[in-house]
């Protein structure tokens, strides 16, 4: 232990012989303290101090990066994304930012998106989609836009921007995958007591209100996904479809080989309190339907979005962790008089199930679970 | 890709292909390291001798036993093509010339230094070649011994060059003679060694190119020599950086299993590593002009949990200086990533399965010269036969046309040959020697 020269308690100083603070009395020869420690980053590994390029130079090892593990928290929302156990880097990626519209009215925008591991660069992909569509939607809304608008904008914006990265002239390395950039996608905006969903792919939003049992969570995305689309076209049912090997296969993605983006949006005014979801696979793979999710959704989430954040991403690393996982928490406090907004579907909760030509494809999440 | 060359070296690119996912508890990791050095001598149009004046040096050492005279046409023809080499070298550059028999002789300049070349020195050292007379036996050993002390005259020459011409066996000393020689010699100089004839042994021979790092091939005819020569000539006088190493950094508890050059040939440089700092090694590459090489570097790494990603290996190449350091001339790094999707793990690296195909082609003709000298046909037939397969495969259209003047082919995809009947030994030693030569894969 190096010489103390003053109490790591009252930071008194201290003479070389002293075993206890002449001050407050604390004792002197116990383990060493934090401060007695100097600093110094070493692998977590191999406890190596050895550190070159991101590498450690005893075992190895690659050393953490930025984005292994990330959180952030604005007014209005919090995310948190984390590399889990079984991949060696994070391909997902989260934007969360405010907006103010020039009447004075805040936003509250979040982005998340999953790199497609088999195409290349996919970390790259689902960064670039982020920022590109981060831009785009607070742009879109500091100009008043309506979100709807700024929403389909912000997946276009996204899509050019991961698109050009198959043009960058960064050249395809041989032996390794040859599909163009490309990740999932799904973004929410949160303006004057309305709630605006897009996206592409298989990252997904739940809404789960804070009275459980008076109101229900509801899946509000549908995935572009083999099993959704087997469902949708009735050829299999929900359990066999998500049984297949192939049910996980997206169909739709942002990128130079999307063919036919089709982006989805969806908006609706939340008439009680509760907390917006939007996540990439990694955690809903442990909790595909909204009730069996909202389960692990802390009961203060409103209150404490970011805490909820990490309590999810930690339980689905807890399951195993077999993909990145990424979750944006979006706390919503409908205001007492509502805002005016025509009633949407979610508002009026009917069964879907018989209207073949929904334009905007939900389904309530309660119906049979999956798998 | 890494560069960190200074302006007026040339600039080594380092690209490392390789397939880094590994399934849980595999531990083995296989890279092909390309180095191309470029920016001097021929692309730069600054050739170094020039720029640096005296900094290279070449010593050419003619086979001068009485076995030369048989044809005579061989010691003449001999002559002429080191008066080609001689007019190949670049003024400035330090030379001289040395018979070899039973002992060595410098016959120009004849004082146990070098020369400077310039248009006097040429005619005089020409003249000098008629000093080259057939006589006595042939002790290998003494010429590079004689070599290395003449460029040991000359310590500012950086490129060290020898050129060695026999047409016999090492017949006058032990082997143990020829080795010391070599082990002396290693490091001090680079030598290119040709066979004239086929009265000389390859693997002898390609000991001792392999020592000194440079190439082995056959001059089956005498004719043949002062092309052989003035090409040899060129490709030295283009090389602009030498002693150059391959560094290999590996982790605590990894196990490099080889490193070995194979483009433009085939070159086992695993026993060659010398210590160079905490768990690093260099392997010698000699010298480098604007050229491009290949390595396959395979790691045995200490397994890790799925998820995890590890530094491999750390390859560059360096230049060593005086006072111990090393410069980095440029860097690539092999990666390690341990994953559950097989689809990712059980892909194989075109480029590793391509050296690995023409190392295994180089072996297996090696092996097969082998049997047919011991008189084991069949087994001979059967490694020539995957030899053909190999070539077939990998696209080796010269090792494959050198294939066929030993063996029939019926059917080179599945490797069906027999062996011809009468062989020449020309055709037979022709493609003993050559069969480390590799091709790049098809990009």
């Amino acid at each position: 232990m190096p010489q103390q020269t003053e109490c790591p308690t009252c930071a008194e100083p201290l003479g070389p012989q002293d075993a206890f603070c002449g001050a407050c009395g604390t004792a002197l020869t116990g383990p060493p303290t934090l401060r007695d420690l100097p600093v110094v980053p070493s692998c977590p590994n191999c406890g190596s101090t050895e550190l070159a390029d991101g590498w450690c130079q005893g075992c190895g090892h690659a050393q953490p990066r930025a984005r292994d593990h990330q959180e952030r928290e604005v007014t209005g929302v919090a995310a948190v994304s984390d590399r889990g156990l079984r991949h060696h880097r994070n391909e997902d990626a989260f934007g969360v930012a405010t907006a103010e519209a020039p009447d004075g009215t805040p936003a509250v925008v979040a982005v998340v998106c999953d790199g497609v591991s088999s195409s290349a660069r996919p970390d790259e992909a689902s960064a670039t989609a982020v920022t590109a569509a981060t831009d785009s939607l607070l742009a879109a809304l500091q100009a008043g836009r309506d979100p709807g608008q700024a929403m389909r904008e912000a997946i276009g914006a996204a899509n050019r921007a991961v698109t050009a990265l198959a043009h960058d002239g960064t050249p395809a390395e041989p032996g390794r995958h040859n599909n163009a950039p490309a990740c999932t996608y799904v973004s929410a905006v949160s303006a004057a007591g309305l709630v605006t969903i897009g996206w592409v792919g298989d990252t997904r939003a739940y809404w789960i209100p804070d009275d459980r049992e008076s109101a229900e969570p509801y899946r509000l995305t549908e995935d572009d996904s083999w099993a959704a689309r087997m469902v949708a076209a009735r050829l299999m049912d929900e359990a066999e479809a998500y049984a297949d090997p192939r049910a996980h296969a997206i169909t739709g993605w942002l990128g130079a080989d999307a063919e036919d983006l089709d982006p989805h949006t969806v908006s609706f005014t939340p008439h009680v309190p509760g907390v917006l979801l939007i996540c990439t696979d990694g955690l809903w793979n442990y909790a595909e339907a909204a009730t069996d999710l909202a389960f692990f959704v802390r009961a203060d989430a409103r209150t404490e979005p970011l805490a909820a954040a990490r309590a999810l991403v930690g339980f689905a690393v807890e399951r195993g962790g077999h993909d990145n996982i990424t979750v944006a928490v979006l706390p919503i406090d409908p205001p007492v008089a509502a805002a005016a907004h025509d009633a949407t579907l979610l508002d009026v909760p009917l069964p879907r199930a018989a209207e073949e030509d929904a334009t905007v494809p939900l389904r309530r999440a309660a119906e049979p679970a999956a798998n | 890709m890494a560069s960190l060359s200074k302006p007026g070296t040339p600039r080594f690119d380092v690209d490392v292909f390789q397939n880094e996912y590994l399934a849980q508890g595999s531990r083995e990791v296989n890279a092909i390291v390309t180095v191309t050095a470029t920016g001097g001598g021929t692309s730069g149009g600054r050739p170094l001798g020039a720029a640096a004046g005296t900094d290279a040096a070449v010593v050419l050492v003619i086979d001068c036993s009485g076995s030369m005279e048989h044809p005579n046409t061989k010691m003449r023809h001999a002559r002429e093509a080191t008066a080609a080499a001689i007019d190949t070298l670049r003024d400035g550059v330090a030379f001289a010339v040395v018979a070899g028999t039973h002992e060595a002789v410098d016959v120009f300049p004849g004082n146990g230094r070098l020369a400077v070349v310039d248009q006097y020195t040429r005619g005089h050292a020409k003249e000098a070649l008629r000093r080259l007379k057939p006589s006595g036996g042939t002790a290998i050993g003494t010429w590079i011994s004689k070599a290395r002390q003449l460029f040991d005259s000359r310590p500012q020459a950086s490129i060290r060059h020898a050129v060695l011409l026999t047409d016999g066996r090492n017949e006058h000393e032990k082997p143990a003679d020829l080795q010391r020689a070599l082990d002396a010699a290693t490091g001090a100089f680079t030598a290119d060694c040709r066979g004239v004839g086929t009265d000389w042994d390859v693997a002898e021979l390609r000991k001792i190119s392999s020592a000194l790092l440079g190439t082995v091939d056959i001059v089956a005819e005498p004719s043949g020599l002062a092309e052989a020569f003035r090409a040899m000539m060129a490709d030295a006088m283009d090389k602009q950086v030498a002693d150059v190493a391959l560094r290999v950094w590996t982790p605590a508890n990894a196990q490099v299993k080889f490193v070995k050059q194979v483009a433009p040939a085939v070159e086992d440089l695993t026993a060659r590593r010398a210590a160079a700092g905490p768990r690093a090694g260099d392997y010698p590459t000699g010298s480098w002009g604007d050229e491009s090489r290949d390595y396959h570097v395979c790691v045995e790494v200490p397994a890790a949990a799925v998820g995890n990603e590890m530094l491999a290996a750390r390859v560059s190449l360096v230049l060593p200086q005086p006072d111990g350091t090393a410069e980095v001339l440029g860097q690539g790094l092999v990666r390690a990533v341990w994953t559950d999707d097989l689809a990712s793990s059980t892909r194989i690296n075109s480029q590793v399965a391509h050296y690995t195909g023409q190392a295994e082609l180089a072996e297996s003709i090696r092996d097969g010269m082998e049997a047919h000298r011991a008189g084991d046909l069949d087994r001979a037939t059967a490694k020539l036969g995957a030899a053909v397969r190999l070539a077939h495969a990998g696209g080796n259209e010269g090792t494959l046309k050198l294939l066929q003047k030993v063996v029939d082919v019926v059917d080179a995809r599945e490797g069906t040959v027999r062996f011809r009947k009468n062989v020449s030994e020309a055709d037979s030693m022709t493609l003993e020697t050559r069969s480390t030569k590799t091709v790049r894969v098809k990009k």
